[in-house]
């Protein structure tokens, strides 16, 4: 491995600061294996859905066409993807060290957000219409799924948010950039997991 | 600190066995203690055994070997490694608690519902048992990352992948094993939680819920964890017999992909755990022959390990022992397995003694020697002085026969058709039987009485059992061409690395104990209170969802993520030690290892001869 060769180009870490890539080297692939280990987490929950969405599973109780909207499923599918545009964009600032890194960090927190509420407003719905996980076993599974990718939305706006703390406090700093590129991660896969959530939950249950 | 913690649970846990032995031999028509009590009793058994004495062994084993093993300085992320033994001690914690306040559960180390259901059972014991593995699971998958990255990314220069020690080797396995099994019995706990604590569905009876969902999900864990256990123990066995062979280790490509098949094949196994759910016949026949495909990778090891053992220099050390026992005794243990794997066997014994019998066969041999041997073998290395060797001998030589009293009687109870976890019986046949086991179980609490002992011996003797070398059994790769016990910086000068037993060649080739050339500085992190903090909130959380404290749970909730927040704010702390003092260091240690060296030159007997090795 030559170590002149920047290896997070996206990082802009400067080229004469190899103990700080090979560093990071450790930090984002340790990062990837914990997406890796995430990703079965959620794996299992989607498994334990399919396995419940059916009409035993659902008891007699109320069925995908009873309580979902496709509409607001497809406005929280558009936020979502349009934060992970958003936050490319912070991505390349980052590398470029534009001023404009902080607004888009802003505005991909703002957007996440944005998602939370529809997808809370979904919720509240559901319990008004007594669509409550007490009611069967495939709307326990909905309720841990849905609500198991909106808790990570939630965790990553919180990092968001303090990032954008530390942005401000300690600059691009080597340790703040490499945050911010895991944090892209996060965020990214997210983005992944919603798309399998949409497709499985929103579109195979309306199919 | 793991291994510590292992050895804390497992005399708890011998002794929950040996009372449970007893209970059986008196207990035709009754025996002394009570049903639920006989239940909590087997249940607290199985959990501390796997969760709390074989985990921890195993991670400690690697947290110490590994970085030596491929001349790091430390694995990847120290802070994270703190946090992930405060997470396993919060879990041991709380199973240490629910012996005082309240009552464990009784629903075996499974805990499937819906016996382990809030209608079944109402009481705080399931919750025990949820929250124990729930806070020590997630610490187990933190683990598996860092010795995963620790594998990948810290090896010493020319330390390539088919030059990694076979322990590393199944490090990484048991490392990516922790890494995917992990999560399913962390969202199994969960869910089970929620229908416990919100009334939801997922593992009822009723309105919709699937038990067999919980089934599962478990073994999908429970399968991969039980060769996540074994597989370090067989890399243990692979170092001890190479190093006490004094060969090189036989059919070292072999064992790597047998030990890679052995991890992949884990995961398409788990259905025969209970073959009688009422899957379909295709269904079970598929899992059986995947079962018995697991038999070919471990028997290619056990030929390997004989291989390695044929026309070498064997010194029957106390590790070779263990070593020579799990032989043995694991081959036993796998017939059987071979047996249970046919789904019309496993429907006959199903739930009898004879399954008993055949897991403890491959734990007990398996991991247990494994770990007992590797604790015997890098003890010195980790304090600077051997165990004692004739209480080893003991303790070694109690356990296998401990194992053999207790264990094959039950092999045939099994087939006599005695069911597990059962605290009475009505068949007078099962009792001569039962009367063997519990003489066997009293074996084996003296063979742990005998390693209790032989550590106190060997901290009373230590100055004579002191190990100056750094190398007291001759051994063959990088940990032992360092001081024991190492330097905080393990390796003065990371080592360059150019055969698969490194340190072997160093020695024929002379280039051993040579000063380097040029020391530089190393950096190094600074202890924190972290681990502490995690710890100390990690039990309050779960003693507070457990007695459903609320308030207590919530609070604990927000300081474990305002402290993850705080920590983010701090910079990373380390501290410098300059080249000067590495460089002291390094001298001291090969001025002694020169002068060892020079005594017996001089006196013309071979005085630092390792330790086991005939005199000549």
């Amino acid at each position: 491995m030559t170590q002149d060769a920047p290896r997070h180009p996206g990082l802009n870490l400067g080229r004469h600061h190899p103990e700080a890539h090979a560093e990071n080297e450790k930090l984002m692939f340790g990062f990837w294996v914990f997406l890796m280990s995430d990703l079965i987490l959620f794996g299992i929950v989607f498994a334990t859905y399919a396995s419940l969405t059916n009409p035993m599973g659902q008891a007699g109780g109320p069925t995908p066409r009873d309580v979902f909207s496709l509409t607001s499923a497809a406005m929280q599918t558009a936020i979502l993807l349009l934060s992970s545009f958003t936050f490319g964009l912070a991505s390349l600032a980052l590398k470029y060290r534009q001023p404009s890194l902080r607004a888009w960090l802003a505005v991909t927190l703002l957007l996440g957000l944005a998602f939370l509420g529809l997808e809370l407003r979904d919720l509240v719905q559901m319990v008004a219409d007594g669509a409550v996980p007490q009611r069967s076993g495939w709307l326990s599974a909905f309720w841990v799924l849905v609500p198991l990718h909106g808790l990570h939305v939630a965790a990553g706006c919180l990092w968001l948010a303090v990032m954008l703390v530390q942005v401000t406090l300690f600059g691009l700093t080597t340790q703040v950039s490499t945050r911010l590129a895991r944090l892209s991660l996060f965020w990214h896969f997210l983005d992944v997991v919603w798309i399998g959530v949409f497709s499985v939950v929103y579109l195979g249950g309306l199919a | 600190m793991y291994i510590a913690l292992a050895f804390v649970m497992m005399a708890r846990a011998i002794a929950e066995a040996a009372v449970m032995r007893l209970q059986q031999a008196l207990a035709l028509d009754g025996g002394f203690l009570s049903e639920a009590h006989y239940a909590e009793l087997f249940s607290t058994h199985g959990t501390i055994m796997i969760f709390f004495v074989a985990m921890p062994f195993v991670t400690g084993l690697i947290n110490i070997v590994v970085p030596l093993q491929i001349g790091a300085r430390d694995v990847s992320f120290p802070l994270l490694n703190s946090i992930s033994l405060a997470l396993t001690a919060v879990g041991a914690a709380l199973m240490m608690v629910s012996l005082v306040i309240g009552d464990f559960s009784t629903g075996g180390w499974t805990g499937y519902p819906p016996y382990t259901g809030i209608v079944f059972s109402p009481g705080e014991g399931p919750d025990y048992w949820i929250w124990a593995i729930t806070l020590s699971s997630v610490g187990t998958t933190l683990t598996g990352i860092n010795f995963a990255v620790t594998i990948y990314k810290e090896r010493a220069p020319g330390m390539s992948f088919m030059r990694m020690p076979m322990f590393t080797w199944t490090a990484l396995c048991s490392a990516i094993l922790m890494i995917f099994a992990l999560p399913p019995i962390t969202a199994a706990c969960v869910m089970l939680a929620l229908d416990r604590y919100l009334d939801f569905h997922f593992f009822t009876s009723d309105l919709g819920g699937n038990m067999m969902n919980f089934a599962n999900l478990f073994w999908l864990f429970g399968h991969p964890e039980v060769y996540l256990l074994i597989l370090p123990a067989f890399g243990v066995f692979s170092e001890v017999i190479a190093t006490f062979s004094g060969k090189r280790l036989y059919g070292y490509a072999s064992l790597v992909a047998a030990t890679m098949c052995i991890a992949v094949l884990s995961f398409t196994v788990w259905v025969h755990h209970f073959f009688t759910m009422g899957g379909s016949p295709y269904l079970n026949a598929v899992f059986g022959a995947a079962t018995m495909t697991i038999a070919i990778p471990t028997g290619v090891k056990i030929y390997d390990w004989m291989a390695t053992m044929y026309r070498g220099r064997i010194r029957l050390t106390v590790p070779m022992v263990y070593a020579l026992g799990f032989m043995m005794l694991f081959v036993i243990g796998g017939l059987t397995g071979i047996q249970l794997a046919n789904p019309t066997i496993s429907y006959q014994v199903h739930n009898t003694l004879f399954l008993v019998a055949h897991f403890h066969n491959m734990l007990v041999p398996g991991v247990l020697f494994g770990m007992l041997a590797g604790y015997t073998y890098w003890f010195p290395k980790v304090f600077g002085f051997r165990l004692e060797d004739r209480w080893g001998y003991v303790a070694a030589y109690g356990w296998i026969l401990g194992f053999m009293l207790v264990f094959f009687p039950l092999y045939v109870v099994g087939l006599l058709g005695m069911t597990r976890r059962t605290y009475d019986y009505t068949t007078a046949a099962f009792q001569p039987w039962m009367i063997v086991s519990a003489v066997g179980a009293g074996v084996v609490l003296f063979a742990f009485a005998a390693l209790v002992i032989q550590l106190v011996r060997s901290i009373q003797g230590r100055s004579a059992l002191a190990d100056t070398t750094g190398d007291p059994w001759d051994g063959r790769s990088l940990e032992w061409s360092i001081p024991s016990p190492p330097p905080a910086w393990n390796f003065a000068v990371l080592p360059e690395v150019k055969d698969r037993d490194d340190f072997t060649r160093q020695k024929e080739g002379g280039a051993a104990w040579n000063p380097a050339a040029q020391y530089d500085d190393v950096e190094l992190p600074r202890n924190r209170a972290v681990g502490v903090i995690v710890f100390l909130t990690g039990t309050l959380l779960g003693f507070a969802l457990v007695w459903h404290v609320w308030w207590m749970a919530a609070a604990m909730l927000a300081m474990i993520v305002a402290l993850v927040i705080w920590i983010g704010f701090q910079g990373i702390s380390t501290e410098t030690v300059s080249a000067a003092r590495v460089y002291s260091v390094d001298c001291d240690f090969l001025a002694r290892k020169r002068a060892a060296l020079g005594k017996s030159a001089a006196s013309g007997v071979n005085t630092v001869d390792p330790v086991g090795r005939a005199r000549a």
